[in-house]
């Protein structure tokens, strides 16, 4: 389960961030933070190495002793960064690719809303819902 | 079918609504160049969304050429039920496409009749270009001319800072 999920726009500033011990949310807001560097460089070193196709989702961007971080960069450079424990048992490739989806359909029905202004902080009470539901039940 | 119609009756009475509103303010020269960006600015917030949903499992792309060939391709499919007939480069940032029956222009006329009133209806799907490329990461600019109906042309000029 996920601890802290963040979208990331264009620009590099947080659209959306939340984790569920609200207590560290500093820590967390960190984390994000130094991953946008990985995963710029990421972005950066995957389009000089190979001409073809390139992966949108970019798997582990680096673990640390208590957490791992997730990425996946879309085609609109919007970011986004997942945040999950490692404490407990070790989530697979694809359950981390089925969260990564769920974000961003959930975040095309956002950017198709047309009180939506891109670039505003996400405010949909159905994107809430969704993150909900993937974040950690007990904290 | 009739569901491309839809859009087409949305199309014209949005164009219709807008100069009508202008119209009723008095001063037309003036007011016709806010029209007309009113138009193209409605056409570019649709087109960042359309191309968030476009785009969600394709890879990335690769450079500026794929993303315009993208463009004449599954997205004027998708928003217009066919290709773009025509692309043409100078490499150097600028193109030019073409569509010799644009979906929106085929009910005007055949040839040169109506040719003055065409542009007003060319403003939305400006729009829809420059948001769509402005999401993939390409600041643009986009104008749209016609010298024989239903045929047009978009030429896309792209901005390098």
């Amino acid at each position: 389960m996920a601890v802290c999920i963040a979208v990331i726009a264009k620009e590099n500033y947080p659209l959306y961030i939340r984790s569920v011990p609200i207590q560290n949310e500093l820590k967390f807001h960190y984390t994000v933070h130094t991953s946008l560097d990985v995963v710029e460089e990421k972005i950066s070193a995957v389009g000089k190495a190979m001409a073809d196709q390139r992966e949108l989702y970019l798997g582990l961007l680096y673990p640390t002793e208590d957490y791992k971080v997730y990425g996946c960069v879309t085609n609109s450079k919007v970011k986004f960064v997942i945040v999950a424990d490692s404490s407990n048992t070790s989530l697979r490739d694809n359950e981390i690719r089925s969260m990564f989806r769920k974000l961003h359909n959930s975040f095309t029905d956002v950017m198709c809303n047309p009180f939506y202004n891109p670039g505003d902080t996400i405010q949909s009470k159905a994107f809430d819902s969704m993150v909900s539901a993937m974040m950690v039940q007990a904290s | 079918m009739a569901d491309d119609v839809l859009f087409e009756f949305l199309h014209m009475e949005m164009v219709y609504h807008i100069y009508k509103d202008q119209a009723s303010r008095g001063e037309m020269d003036k007011d016709r160049a806010t029209c007309v960006s009113t138009l193209e600015g409605m056409g570019f917030r649709v087109g960042q969304g359309l191309i968030e949903r476009f785009t969600k499992d394709s890879p990335s792309f690769k450079d500026d050429l794929d993303v315009m060939k993208f463009i004449c391709k599954d997205f004027w499919i998708n928003v217009f039920r066919k290709q773009i007939d025509n692309l043409r480069t100078n490499h150097q940032g600028t193109y030019v496409l073409q569509d010799n029956k644009f979906a929106l222009l085929t009910q005007f006329s055949n040839g040169k009749q109506y040719l003055e009133e065409a542009p007003k209806y060319l403003a939305y799907s400006c729009g829809l270009v420059r948001g769509a490329l402005s999401n993939l990461g390409m600041d643009c600019v986009v104008t749209a001319e016609v010298s024989l109906m239903p045929s047009c042309k978009f030429q896309v000029v792209i901005q390098k800072i």
